[in-house]
Order: structure tokens, then sequence, then C-alpha cells
């Protein structure tokens, strides 16, 4: 049967591991390839590798990462943060990345979903969506870390993401994001009714019940988490013998 | 000395890295010479099975890799197209080693397409799988599957599509999921390749 993933997600900085609460104060974590390796070993599913480094040196020095990532993780990775282009996927893919993710890029012109996914397949393809819900109660895809609402509402952009290429949507409620006060499952599991490829659950876990709560009532094929991870109050395999426990298919 | 096919099939290095991590040395290539004298070789594959198969005749090489006789693997596409044909590449004969035919998974409320992540391996039965724990989860990402034949050698459920996760015809040997970024299990059975 195939397993619910659990991803642990790491932001980089200039080569360490960062983690904003709501996307704005940064609290610095560790080293990047260490963190990653012993997820690995704890049996994480999958990483991603976000980078958050506003510099040229920063981005340099998080292909050096990706390329020390491939050479010590045994799982599958992903990496974004800051791609544009074609030519930036394939330096990433070059370096060992499994996957890359877009987000920004993606929403500023989507025709670069289709151009990556042309060339490099539909596996290799995330599309992130930070979205926002509105007064309306409609949800709206957002930019720069939720502070820029777009006209793309998150469904529609969902589908549009699926049809152009993605493989995967990663779907972050900004609403929720880094205040562990669990995942909105209702959106998660239409979205997930809604679309032909798997859906990633990302920001707002405070507890193992959160998570278990988006892959069974949110539908979702894997959840991401941060903080419950990097703060050391749950390693992934707690998380996984807890959602094994309660009946949730899972990788121990 | 192992030799990795280069046919422009997606990224080779996280195979690269998983053999350097069990200290074996490989060369990545699309040189027959080599190939035909290489102990071991290994033909990854990341793709359209078309495509794959369209590089590898451009390289003159679906006739060479037929008449290897030290042990082969392929993964993933890799895989595929050692079976007989591909949906995926109607009307384009594969190279026929496994007998098997490869077909696209229908999507269904509850299977995605791709049928993506960790799933376990049932009806193991190859020494390609020696020592790798029964019900061991894999990584997979595909879209198309073979199905079952009398050359399967280990299978893997998605949504009761019962699909061959592993197949073996004398010296070839195939994996739909990947051994290089299946952890633990993946690492033993990429080093039962290299003790064959």
């Amino acid at each position: 049967m195939l397993a619910k993933r659990i991803i642990p997600c790491l932001d980089v900085k200039d080569g360490r591991v960062v983690k904003g609460i709501n996307f704005t104060s940064l609290a610095e974590v560790g080293d990047a390839v260490e963190m990653g390796h012993k997820y690995a070993m704890e049996g994480a599913d999958e990483l991603v590798y976000l980078d958050i480094s506003a510099t040229i040196e920063g981005r340099n020095t998080f292909a050096e990462l990706v390329r020390r990532v491939a050479d010590t993780v045994n799982i599958p990775f992903t990496v974004g943060g800051g791609i544009r282009s074609l030519d930036d996927a394939a330096r990433l893919l070059d370096a060992g990345a499994d996957k890359i993710t877009i987000n920004s890029a993606a929403i500023a012109r989507p025709e670069l979903i289709g151009e990556i996914a042309g060339r490099y397949g539909r596996q290799f393809v995330v599309v992130a969506i930070d979205a926002k819900s509105g007064p309306d109660g409609k949800w709206h895809a957002t930019t720069h870390g939720g502070s820029r609402p777009t006209d793309k509402e998150l469904f529609a952009w969902a589908r549009e993401a699926e049809d152009r290429g993605a493989g995967e949507i990663l779907f972050t409620s900004m609403d929720h994001d880094g205040t562990r006060n669990g995942y909105p499952c209702p959106v998660y599991a239409a979205l997930s009714d809604s679309l032909g490829i798997p859906l990633i659950a990302s920001g707002g876990a405070g507890s193992v019940d959160d998570i278990a709560a988006v892959l069974t009532d949110g539908k979702a094929d894997a959840a991401l988490a941060a903080s419950i991870f990097h703060y050391g109050k749950y390693t992934v395999a707690e998380v996984k013998g807890q959602l094994a426990a309660s009946g949730i298919p899972v990788r121990i | 000395m192992i030799a990795v096919i280069d046919y422009d099939m997606g990224n080779l290095r996280s195979l690269e890295n998983a053999l350097g991590r069990l200290g074996a040395q490989c060369i990545v290539t699309a040189d027959p010479d080599i190939i035909l004298k290489a102990d071991r070789v290994i033909l990854p594959g990341v793709g359209h099975a078309g495509k794959a198969m369209e590089n590898l005749k451009a390289l003159g090489l679906p006739n060479i890799i037929r008449s290897l006789r030290q042990p082969v693997l392929g993964i993933c596409v890799g895989m595929q197209v050692l079976c007989r044909d591909s949906e995926e590449a109607p009307g384009v004969p594969c190279m026929g080693i496994f007998d098997a035919h490869v077909r696209r998974f229908t999507a269904a409320p509850g299977r995605k397409v791709p049928h993506m992540g960790w799933n376990n391996l049932s009806n193991m039965e190859s020494k390609l799988l020696k020592d790798v724990p029964r019900n061991s989860y894999v990584y997979f990402v595909h879209s198309f599957y073979a199905g079952t034949c009398p050359d399967t050698v280990a299978t893997c459920n998605y949504d009761s599509v019962m699909f061959s996760a592993a197949l073996r015809y004398e010296n070839f040997y195939g994996t739909q999921f990947h051994p290089e970024k299946s952890g633990l299990a993946g690492e033993q059975i990429l080093k039962n390749f290299l003790a064959l």
C-alpha cells in the first residue's frame, strides 16, 4: 500500500537551516547537511530544502549544499527558492536534486511549469502555492511570503498547474503556517479530490494529531513540517510511530 | 568496473552517489566497448519510454545491451525499455528481454498518477532481493508499469493494480522503483546486484 509521506522541510540561508514563524522572524537551528542526514536516518520519506538567501553568494552556497546533500542522503529530496528559469532548474538537477519546487516564478510566468516538466519530466516539478483565505471565504495564492495577494484562486491555479505539467502540489495555508495550530483540513480534502496528482500539506503542524488529521480528513498524500522537528518536539520516528499506531500507512 | 549507461534520460548523479557510498567504482558512458567490457551494467532512466528507445537507437545500443552476458540492471524507464513494448510509445518495439507489456495506470479516486512515493514489495524471490526484509518499502515514481509475468520476481500493489516491482530474466534484472533513493532497503538491493 502506498505510504503517506512525512517530509521535513529545511529553510536554508547562506548554508544554515533557519525557520521563520509566519515567515518573518528567523531563528538559526543547524547545519543543513547534518540535519538532513539525521532526518533520513530517523525515517523521513523525503526532504525539502528551500533557499531563502537573498544574495548571489547565498545562492552559490546553496548549489554547493545541494551537491553535499546528494552525496549524503539516500532518500529523495526537493529543492526550491529563487528558481526563475529552466537554467536555474537545470543547475539544481545537475547538483543532484530529485525535484524542484517553484512558487512565485510560476505565478509570474505559468509557462515555466511546462518548460521544466517538458525537459525533465512531471515528477521533477512541484508547484508550491502559498494561499490565504479572503473575507469572501475564497482562497487566493500569494507571493513574497504571503504579503502579496494575487488573482489566482487556489483551486483553479492548482488545476492549471497540474494541466501544465506539475507532478505534485504543495499547498501552504499562510493563515496557519508557523502557528502550530493545525491545518485547514476541509480545504485540503476538497483540493486533493480536485487533483489527479499528489497533494502535500504544509504549514501549521503543532502535534502528531494535526498531521494525522490532514493525512486522513484532509486527504493529503504527504505532510511537510519544519518546526515540530527542528526544535526537537518530536523526532520523525516518533511522528511515524504514532501515525502507524493510529492506522495510517507509513513507512517504518 | 560498473558501466552506467548515459543516454540523456535524466540525472545519473544520485545513482553515482549511491554506488559511491557502497564503495563501488562506476563509469558513466555510452561507449559500446566500455559497456561490453564492464563487470556490471546499469541502465537507469527517467522520462518517456519512446524517447528512451530513440536515444538508445541513436547511440547504437539496443543490440549491444541485448548481447550482454554480465549482470545488467534496468531502473525505472531503464527497466521498462527492457520489456516488450510500452503503451507510452505505441508501435515502438522495446528490447524484449522481459516478457512484459508496459501499461499506463488509469487514474481513479484514490489512485493518483504518477504513482509516487514509498510502497512495499511482495512476492520477493530473487538473489537481487536477498536480505531485504519482507514488505520493505521502496521509492517509486512512475505513470506506467509492467504487468506481472513469468519474469516477475517482486510485486507491488497500487490501489488494487498489481504490477512488477522487479523482473529477472537470466542475467538481466529490472526494478521499477529507484534503489538509489530507497534508503537502507535500496542500498541492500544495490549491494546484492554488485555481489551477483
